[in-house]
């Protein structure tokens, strides 16, 4: 049996490539994937924690997980989209200003 | 020993894909980088028992949610070339730090950190207890969680709803 150390590690590794790649990319789009692979870092933690404390409850937990990030999926790129049809950019660089 | 190889290529792969996802120009790249990911993570699901989560993985998010993500692509175009400008002072300097500092902060924790306030981690696992069938999932689901689930029913069809409203409120100006 793998260690579940193995999967934390892999895990953390997962959750900051996604973090670097939220601050180093300015496309809308690549930003919101790396939330998505962040999400996935988490949900991996979440099963390999409930497989070791013997406890189903983890994967439950990650059932939840996938259903909002899907809700934050649908709402997310709707807003893309709408601000592309606004300004013809997805770059948040471009989209300092608070007014529309 | 099984379970040792196939963890190692699927972790190869998810991190392969990840690291697609940040460093590719085009979005159609990082969006099947993404897809690679959320595959690799589902074998992973299914090498600890999570055989319902691996299978939800595998329908709602190599599914659903990527084909979205490469249809807003189609839709905004792949074409456009992200900006080299800084637009806020010391842009790409304080960016550089963040993330170095984030780097090296992952890594001690990983490398140096005594996991000990994981409460009640016990080197044996018993089996039967995170077997994830759909029975073993959706007994917690509809006893103890219940209201959680309902809650999640509700944000789905708001979800859906506000998506409506997004794609439509620019028709109303013009």
């Amino acid at each position: 049996m793998v260690p579940v150390d193995w999967y934390m590690g892999l895990a953390a590794a997962l959750f900051l490539i996604g973090a670097l790649g939220m601050l180093l990319r300015r496309n809308a789009l690549v930003m919101f994937m790396c939330i998505e692979l962040m999400l996935n870092a988490v949900n991996l933690t979440l099963i390999s924690a409930g497989r070791v404390m013997n406890d189903i409850n983890g994967q439950v937990a990650v059932f939840f997980i996938l259903v909002v990030a899907a809700a934050e999926v649908v709402v997310g790129l709707a807003i893309i989209v709408a601000i592309f049809r606004r300004r013809s950019t997805a770059s948040v660089d471009e989209l300092s200003e608070l007014r529309g | 020993m099984v379970e040792g190889v196939l963890f190692v290529i699927a972790g190869l792969a998810a991190l392969a894909g990840a690291v697609t996802v940040v460093v590719a120009r085009n979005p159609v790249y990082s969006a099947v980088g993404l897809l690679g990911t959320l595959f690799s993570v589902a074998v992973l699901y299914v090498l600890q028992l999570a055989h319902l989560v691996a299978a939800v993985q595998v329908i709602v998010y190599a599914g659903a949610v990527m084909t979205l993500f490469l249809f807003v692509i189609m839709l905004i175009g792949v074409d456009k070339e992200e900006t080299r400008s800084e637009s806020l002072p010391l842009q790409r300097i304080w960016v550089g730090t963040l993330a170095g500092g984030m780097i090296l902060f992952a890594a001690g924790v990983t490398l140096f950190g005594d996991f000990e306030w994981v409460p009640a981690a016990s080197a044996t696992f018993i089996e039967s207890n995170t077997n994830g069938t759909i029975q073993a999932i959706a007994e917690p689901l509809f006893t103890d969680w219940v209201l959680a689930f309902e809650a999640t029913a509700l944000l789905l069809t708001i979800a859906a709803a506000a998506a409506v409203v997004l794609a439509q409120f620019k028709r109303k100006r013009s």
